[in-house]
């Protein structure tokens, strides 16, 4: 075993872990963080296909941002630190999605047919990356701004119209 | 190259590991060695003083929300700092002013917010 194996079965391990402590734990804010190292450990996927901008974004977006968002929710709703509010009588409808789900997707990944021989991976240069979005890719750069501006924009006027104001 | 690239990042793996087993090591050497014993003036949130009424999660307010959401606008401009970073030398002036065009576009959105109150701690 490589020990690019080890570290992907560590990392992948952790994720699978965070994803458990996710969903088994009682408290809410317990799960939040354990998104997090959930979401830190698929960074660490990303990593070992050498993605590093998508690792980047992994961490600072998802690990960041989103979780800090999830935690704002907890703290806007009316969430009790009771475990009960966490289980109710659509847990049987819940198990059997989940089950279903599960089944679905072990059968796809059994009848699908994986290519034999791995492939080196083609690695993209941060500086390659750059130059590309700088240079060739400027224009649609500048829109993604505006993008984020009327996302920005938009969830203002909802939360003001939320107000009444 | 892909070898390189991973050397990089095992030095980052090794230092979580260590920076992991550091604080748990500790935590774990508090939990061992440390003598406890329960009891009711221990547990109280103050040791003199009133006693505190209700419980220790507020509700606050929905509009809170939109400073998660800014940071969240703001945070995704970080991320393309960083390729920016990197090729900001190479590319020169055409660099900074798109980068700049990039942050007056966002600043915008901080001005509307500003305008709307958004920021106001009420």
């Amino acid at each position: 075993m490589s020990y690019e194996e080890v570290i992907f079965y560590f990392v992948a391990a952790v994720t699978v872990l965070g994803a458990l402590g996710v969903v088994l734990t009682r408290n809410v804010v317990h799960s939040a963080l354990f998104l997090i190292l959930a979401l830190l450990a698929v960074a660490g996927v990303f990593i070992l296909l050498s993605a590093e901008f998508l690792a980047i974004v992994q961490i600072l977006i998802y690990g960041g941002a989103v979780t800090i968002l999830i935690l704002f929710v907890m703290m806007l709703t009316r969430v009790r630190d009771m475990p009960q509010a966490l289980d109710g009588p659509q847990r049987p409808f819940a198990a059997l999605a989940a089950g279903a789900f599960l089944v679905l997707s072990v059968l796809a990944a059994l009848s699908s047919d994986w290519p034999g021989e791995t492939r080196e991976i083609t690695v993209v240069p941060f500086r390659e990356m750059g130059e590309a979005l700088f240079r060739d890719w400027a224009v649609p750069f500048e829109v993604a701004s505006l993008v984020l501006l009327v996302a920005l924009i938009g969830a203002i006027v909802l939360a003001r119209g939320e107000e009444g104001e | 190259m892909i070898q390189d690239l991973f050397a990089d990042y095992i030095a980052v793996l090794i230092a979580a590991i260590l920076g992991i087993l550091l604080v748990g090591g500790a935590l774990m050497g508090n939990y061992i060695l440390a003598p406890r014993q329960a009891s009711r003036a221990k547990s109280l949130t103050y040791e003199c003083g009133m006693l505190p009424i209700g419980r220790s999660r507020t509700q606050v307010h929905f509009r809170y929300y939109l400073f998660a959401i800014l940071f969240l606008i703001f945070d995704i401009e970080a991320v393309f700092l960083f390729p920016w970073a990197v090729v900001f030398l190479d590319i020169g002036k055409a660099a900074f002013y798109e980068m700049l065009f990039f942050m007056l576009i966002l600043g915008f959105g901080l001005l509307y917010a500003w305008k709307k109150g958004v920021l106001s701690w009420r």
